[in-house]
């Protein structure tokens, strides 16, 4: 599903963060936004997904405008925010759970566990797990929702730089069995790069497109990625000529 | 140092201080009518046995009726509070207010209003563990990570599936530790409610024994009172196990 960001203001007490932010998605497509730290990257989500409103402005879903918590999106944040009380199972079938069709959902997830690399995992507890599985299970948690498009606040800035690496690579190969809009947020410009058909880079507040990148290369791999000089350099210097406001 | 040698050592300590007890008595010919030896107080305790089980029953039962009561009070209240600043805002501070007043004062009281039977016995012993229960409940829920509610909000759950999946969930553990603390004023709040007027229980039996001056059971049933109260203690952490296994796990 496409959607569609139009002038969307929205501030913090006083200090504006957006004063006409706009940009659009692609149905299918995967869209990273890159910008300085604290310029509002993840509060776009945060407005997208219903937990803020914006002050005016217009985000649309297929042409349909959207308000509150929509159901259009599945967001997933920072933390992986498993529940220690409930097995993996349990978790991924959250969903499900909420919307009164658990059997349905476990089903679905049984079939999913391998291809996330969780088979034999179901009964575990989140505790029990690493912090590449546990972002693993609520990835699988997102996909199992029945939103049309996938908000990732950032879904591997926790992990250690191998586990990260690992998650990317695994994120690349699923994204065409994922097959949905995907709007990632992060601080990796490798990660976009891996992962995006378009890069977002945003300016310091108040934030705004600063430039757009596409990404057209098919068959991904590490070493295509590290030959890749010459657009992390002009990402590099895109985000570090710009500095954010005052936090 | 090892954990079991951990937790022998306070065993052992006690069990020192009963052997100095124990020695005390006899060798300074203590009489039994001022200090019991220990010794003394077990065959108390064994001759009065059926006695004790008895009492001892009134007493539990009563203390059980009294936290089951407080703890859906607490549960339903810390709710209330946890949805509504405003009434938390109004009931928090009366609720500290309470603690103020000893339970020992309110006991005949409520027994002029209630009359002699369970009913202000286990109304006490809800008056004192209410408030641990309440309390511990509400800081749980209220120190919750947001991005849980927001979690559940986005994929379109209710108000109620907020509390129901996440926020009571969350507010367990520090609800059992409010439990802890409640169990072990249980079995005092039934006894403070006996001591006042009653015909059964360890408080009755404790002042009864006390009338005649039969120290050694005096002391059988503080021991028994203790015992009392870890089983409560015990059966508070055995339905945390089973509540929370996650906590538990190998």
């Amino acid at each position: 599903m496409k959607l569609t960001v139009e002038r969307i203001a929205f501030r913090y007490g006083k200090e504006p963060l957006f004063k006409g932010l706009s940009f659009d998605v692609a149905a299918g497509e995967f869209v990273s936004i890159l910008g300085p730290s604290g310029c509002g990257k993840s509060t776009i989500l945060n407005l997208l997904a219903g937990i803020l409103t914006p002050e005016s402005g217009e985000m649309r879903v297929d042409g349909a405008p959207i308000h509150g918590m929509s159901g259009h999106f599945a967001y997933m944040p920072q933390n992986d925010l498993l529940f220690p009380w409930k097995t993996i199972m349990q978790n991924v079938c959250l969903h499900g759970r909420i919307h009164g069709d658990p059997k349905a959902a476990q089903a679905r997830a049984e079939a999913l566990f391998p291809l996330f690399g969780l088979a034999g995992y179901e009964n575990a507890w989140p505790g029990d797990l690493s912090g590449g599985m546990r972002q693993r299970a609520a990835f699988l948690r997102t996909a199992l929702c029945d939103a049309d498009i996938l908000l990732l606040d950032e879904p591997f800035g926790a992990l250690d730089v191998i586990s990260r690496g690992d998650m990317q690579d695994w994120l690349a190969s699923m994204k065409q069995h994922l097959g949905r809009t995907c709007l990632l947020v992060t601080h990796d410009i490798d990660e976009a790069i891996y992962l995006s058909d378009r890069i977002l880079v945003l300016t310091g507040r108040p934030a705004a497109i600063h430039r757009e990148y596409r990404v057209t290369e098919a068959n991904r791999t590490r070493d295509w990625l590290y030959a890749q000089g010459a657009l992390r350099h002009s990402l590099h210097d895109s985000i570090r000529g710009l500095e954010a406001g005052p936090c | 140092m090892k954990k079991t040698s951990r937790a022998a050592l306070p065993a052992l300590a006690i069990v020192a201080l009963l052997i100095l007890w124990e020695a005390l008595v006899r060798i300074l010919e203590i009489p039994s009518y001022v200090l019991p030896a220990p010794s003394q107080v077990l065959a108390a305790l064994w001759e009065d046995r059926a006695a004790l089980l008895r009492h001892s029953g009134v007493t539990v039962a009563e203390a059980l009726g009294g936290m089951g009561i407080s703890l859906v009070c607490a549960v339903a209240l810390g709710m209330l509070m946890d949805v509504s600043e405003g009434v938390k805002a109004v009931l928090y501070p009366i609720l500290v207010v309470t603690q103020t007043v000893p339970m020992i004062v309110l006991s005949p009281i409520l027994i002029l209003y209630l009359g002699f039977g369970a009913a202000p016995k286990i109304l006490t012993v809800v008056l004192m563990c209410f408030f641990p229960i309440v309390v511990s409940f509400t800081d749980g829920m209220g120190r919750i990570d947001p991005g849980y509610v927001n979690l559940i909000r986005t994929y379109g759950g209710s108000r109620l599936q907020v509390y129901t999946l996440v926020k009571i969930p969350y507010a367990l553990p520090a609800l059992f530790s409010g439990l802890k603390v409640a169990a072990t004023y249980s079995v005092s709040g039934a006894v403070v409610g006996e001591w006042v007027a009653s015909q059964a229980g360890i408080g009755y039996y404790l002042l009864r024994v006390k009338n005649s001056y039969a120290l050694d059971k005096m002391f059988a049933s503080v021991l028994v009172i203790i015992l009392l109260s870890l089983m409560m203690n015990g059966l508070i952490t055995l339905l945390q196990r089973l509540c929370m296994p996650y906590l538990y796990r190998k």
